[in-house]
């Protein structure tokens, strides 16, 4: 699955990191807590949050995701957009809700990582 | 052991949001140095846990990396208020985080774990009111 393909079956917007949208993802991983995102180490390259703020953009960065969904409609500001620009990280951001989105993406193939 | 390279940085109190941005520098600068991605990542993620700790609990303090060509080891010092029960302190899931840090995302009782997981030796040092140091070793 492309970043391309999560925006099509998430009904998402594309919020910044338009050229990377043909970028393969093989799995992802749902969660509001970043100490739980962290205790992931293993080809985690989507995470989902309902979570918005500065440490989602650096969990992510930490652990080589190169994609971010925000759900519930969240909107991430202006620091947040430079700091995934500056890391080459996609963000989007969906209606959905964590399990709708997280079930749509399961759905069309995308699994969880290894947790090792 | 020869040193390659050692690095300094003040970590402040004062904003959350700047929070990681030590690691984050420690993580590009092993990138450019072409460190195993693997071990970029245990680097980054332990010290990440560490930095985010000392925002937390101890207003800040300082942290110094020192490469070489076998290992990473990373010194995390705080001037806070030092860990009362460090065996609780290592349980997943135990936290005495303030609510409003949870809010943020963190103060899930896994920061200690995590970085315990991450590298090859995790010692802590910690003296009531005076303060904590945390020493963890990541082999290349």
């Amino acid at each position: 699955m492309t970043i391309s393909d999560i925006v099509t079956v998430l009904d998402a917007t594309l919020v910044s990191g338009q050229e990377f949208m043909a970028r393969e993802v093989h799995s992802a991983c749902g969660a509001d807590m970043m100490s739980d995102v962290l205790a992931f180490v293993k080809d985690q390259s989507v995470l989902l949050t309902g979570l918005c703020n500065a440490q989602v953009i650096r969990t992510a960065e930490m652990m080589d995701m190169i994609c971010i969904v925000f759900v519930r409609g969240k909107n991430p500001d202006k620091t947040m957009i430079e700091l995934a620009n500056a890391r080459r990280i996609v963000l989007l951001t969906t209606e959905h809700r964590m399990f709708t989105a997280c079930g749509l993406l399961y759905e069309h193939g995308l699994r969880g990582g290894a947790v090792t | 052991m020869s040193e390659v390279l050692r690095l300094q940085y003040h970590i402040s109190n004062s904003d959350f949001t700047r929070a990681g941005e030590a690691s984050s520098d420690v993580k590009r600068k092993l990138k450019q140095m072409g460190v195993d991605p693997k071990v970029v990542r245990r680097v980054a993620i332990a010290m990440y846990e560490g930095e985010i700790n000392m925002v937390i609990h101890a207003e800040g303090g300082q942290i110094e990396v020192i490469i070489n060509k076998s290992e990473i080891k990373m010194i995390l010092s705080d001037n806070g208020p030092g860990i009362p029960d460090i065996d609780k302190a290592m349980e997943e899931g135990y936290s005495t985080a303030p609510d409003n840090i949870r809010t943020l995302g963190f103060g899930a009782g896994m920061g200690l774990p995590n970085m315990k997981k991450y590298s090859d030796s995790l010692k802590i040092d910690t003296k009531i009111g005076v303060g904590t140091k945390v020493t963890m070793v990541v082999k290349m």
